[in-house]
């Protein structure tokens, strides 16, 4: 039974930032809903609200950088890129300020539809010069991305799980490396996020059905050296696939595709993501049922890589955890 | 550094600088120099408290944009001296308004007159539109409504260090239309960023023409206070009402001062191009010329030989 971790971020942070001076902990609004409510009542002197303007929260922490702090904003993923994009590039990208931004529910983790869903902050984050990108994909990637971040001579973009969240590893985030889950020799499966949970549902019904899967979990997409992923993909027969929270253009998906291009791997490359489509509202498992994100999608998509047909169905995989929907840990909603 | 001209004789070496390279080059910011000329020069000669200049007088080409891996990376900001606790700090948030702020460091000699010759040359620091290694300048503003940000976030960050230094921001009227300006003052007095000051050019200019015409904003000054700024308006061209307007007390918020200008004051042949004036570039040889006499005369020079 998989351990789960109630709310990970909030003692993680306040564990690394309290007594800290020089990190400053900024919100807008999404106090509670980015589990920084027990730092702010603790340790209010480091606490800045900064409301629901996040045009100026973008500027005014590069503002702050200036003077020297080490700001980490905390919002949803999507309210800290879309609408204050030119701030977060003038202010904050271009100069390499030591800004931390913290962005919660990645993806299609909430059911808020696609004014809240960051599908393509990923795509948007790896064209940024300056940009450093993390993901964490389980609840140790959660309480270490704090230190992993903040180690960045630079503006660091983090997407962060919260509510109750698996461990699925019991190493931290070390920026720069990826995690490899199995070394067999047919398949490469490259995920990231919530998504390698799913891949881990569906390994042990593929091991059954005689796939010999080589897994690779990334939590440091930008920057990204490639000479390991080459190596992963040499050892394997078949070819590559990619499963991510995030459309495939210009996510994890493009940035395999890319290695393999400029390196002349003439393997093939299936890519699953969202497919050049907004999500809409509903629980983390339909949404990823629907729009193809989940293990079973993923065992369809090896089946196309292979051509072999393995007659795994949902029955087959392991059990998807039951996410504990109750306000205290806010799995899903606001 | 000593103040070695008045600040009126500072404003009109602006104008004599941004005239006569308006003239040589067909075109140029000139009506920013007619409206912020008093501002500036006010800033730089009498109220900022600034240590000398660390970088050199003529300004270094273009070393390259920040990144990991360029260690020469430097901003404009010298120009304005070291970044110690005591001393103020200056964002020019309108950057276009950059040939005006270039001309202001010449006459109060922290630019060698030769900076200007460099202005928009390719592989040049003294860029048109300011940018953050260009002399004088500290951080990006080439968007309008980002500095007042930018500076509450430093002044915040200054004022929790204990550093006695305020932080300036030269401000144009035009950025009241971006929603970011009202964001950034309402945290200012929310977290009672009392070391945060502006001066806004207020000339009713923007670059389609004359605000009334694109974009009403109505009562700027109530707006602020609204917002919680303590906020004075002046006549823009009167230095004394700048000196006056500087001790507003503002405990506890930021001070905000609109200084009311004219696009065209000492310049008066340029209301012909009214409203507009965000970038005069001559139309023919002869307004160029009728330009060049006209506003030679006002501001005391002989016109400029730009026949070559």
């Amino acid at each position: 039974m998989v351990e789960m971790v109630t709310r990970p971020y909030a003692s993680a942070f306040e564990k690394y930032a309290a007594g800290n001076p020089d990190i400053l902990c900024l919100s807008a609004d999404l106090t509670s809903s980015c589990e920084v409510d027990g730092f702010r009542d603790r340790h209010p002197d480091q606490f800045i609200s900064l409301g629901m303007a996040e045009q100026n929260m973008m500027s005014f922490a590069g503002g702050l950088g200036l003077a020297g702090f080490r700001p980490f904003i905390h919002t949803f993923g999507v309210f800290m890129y879309r609408r204050p994009y030119d701030q977060l590039m003038a202010s904050i990208a271009y100069p390499r300020r030591k800004v931390r931004l913290m962005g919660f529910l990645p993806g299609v983790t909430t059911p808020g539809g696609m004014t809240h869903q960051s599908i393509e902050d990923i795509s948007v984050m790896r064209s940024i010069p300056n940009m450093t990108i993390l993901e964490t994909g389980d609840a140790t990637e959660v309480e270490s991305i704090c230190e992993a971040a903040d180690s960045i001579d630079g503006p660091v973009w983090c997407r962060i799980l919260r509510g109750s969240v698996p461990r699925l590893f019991d190493t931290p985030i070390k920026v720069g490396e990826m995690r490899e889950l199995a070394s067999g020799q047919d398949v490469l499966v490259v995920t990231t996020g919530i998504c390698t949970e799913e891949a881990l549902r569906a390994r042990s019904a593929l091991a059954k059905a005689g796939l010999s899967i080589r897994h690779l979990h990334i939590h440091t997409i930008k920057p990204f050296d490639p000479a390991a992923l080459l190596d992963h993909i040499e050892s394997v027969r078949h070819g590559v696939i990619t499963l991510e929270n995030h459309v495939t253009e210009g996510g994890v998906g493009s940035l395999v595709a890319e290695t393999m291009a400029d390196a002349g791997v003439g393997k093939r490359l299936i890519r699953l993501g969202l497919k050049d489509t907004y999500a809409h509202g509903g629980s983390r498992p339909y949404l990823m049922r629907y729009y193809k994100l989940d293990a079973l999608a993923l065992v369809e998509g090896i089946e196309q890589l292979t051509g072999q047909q393995f007659g795994i169905s949902e029955d087959d995989l392991d059990a998807a955890r039951v996410e504990d929907v109750h306000t205290l840990v806010k799995a899903e909603a606001l | 550094m000593r103040n070695e001209k008045s600040t009126q004789d500072v404003a009109l070496g602006i104008r004599r600088r941004v005239f006569e390279h308006a003239m040589k080059n067909n075109g140029g910011y000139l009506s920013q120099a007619c409206s912020a000329g008093e501002q500036l020069a006010w800033l730089y000669n009498e109220e900022l408290k600034l240590g000398d200049p660390t970088l050199p007088p003529i300004p270094k080409p273009f070393a390259g944009v920040p990144s990991a891996d360029n260690p020469d990376y430097h901003t404009g900001a010298g120009y304005n001296g070291p970044m110690e606790p005591q001393f103020d700090r200056l964002f020019i948030a309108p950057a276009h308004y950059a040939l005006v702020a270039y001309a202001t460091l010449i006459e109060v000699g922290r630019m060698a007159p030769e900076g200007l010759e460099m202005f928009n040359q390719d592989g040049s620091s003294v860029e048109m539109i300011g940018a953050e290694h260009s002399p004088g300048m500290e951080v990006h503003n080439g968007t309008l409504g980002i500095g007042l940000s930018t500076a509450a976030g430093l002044a915040y960050g200054r004022k929790r260090r204990g550093e006695p230094g305020r932080t300036w921001v030269f401000m144009s009227d035009g950025e009241v239309q971006e929603g970011q300006t009202w964001e950034a003052v309402q945290a200012a007095a929310f977290h009672g960023i009392d070391t945060l000051y502006a001066i806004m050019d207020v000339n009713d200019q923007q670059c389609d023409g004359a605000m009334s015409s694109v974009m009403e904003v109505g009562d700027i000054k109530q707006k602020f206070i609204t917002f919680g700024a303590a906020c004075v308006e002046i006549d823009g061209h009167d230095i004394q009402a700048m000196r006056d307007a500087v001790n507003e007390p503002h405990e506890g918020r930021p001070l905000i001062i609109l200084a009311r200008t004219n696009p065209f004051n000492t310049m008066p042949i340029l209301e012909e191009r009214f409203p507009r004036l965000h970038y005069v570039r001559f139309k023919s040889e002869d307004e160029r010329a009728r330009m060049n006499v006209s506003i030679a005369k006002d501001l005391g020079v002989e016109p400029i030989d730009y026949g070559h």
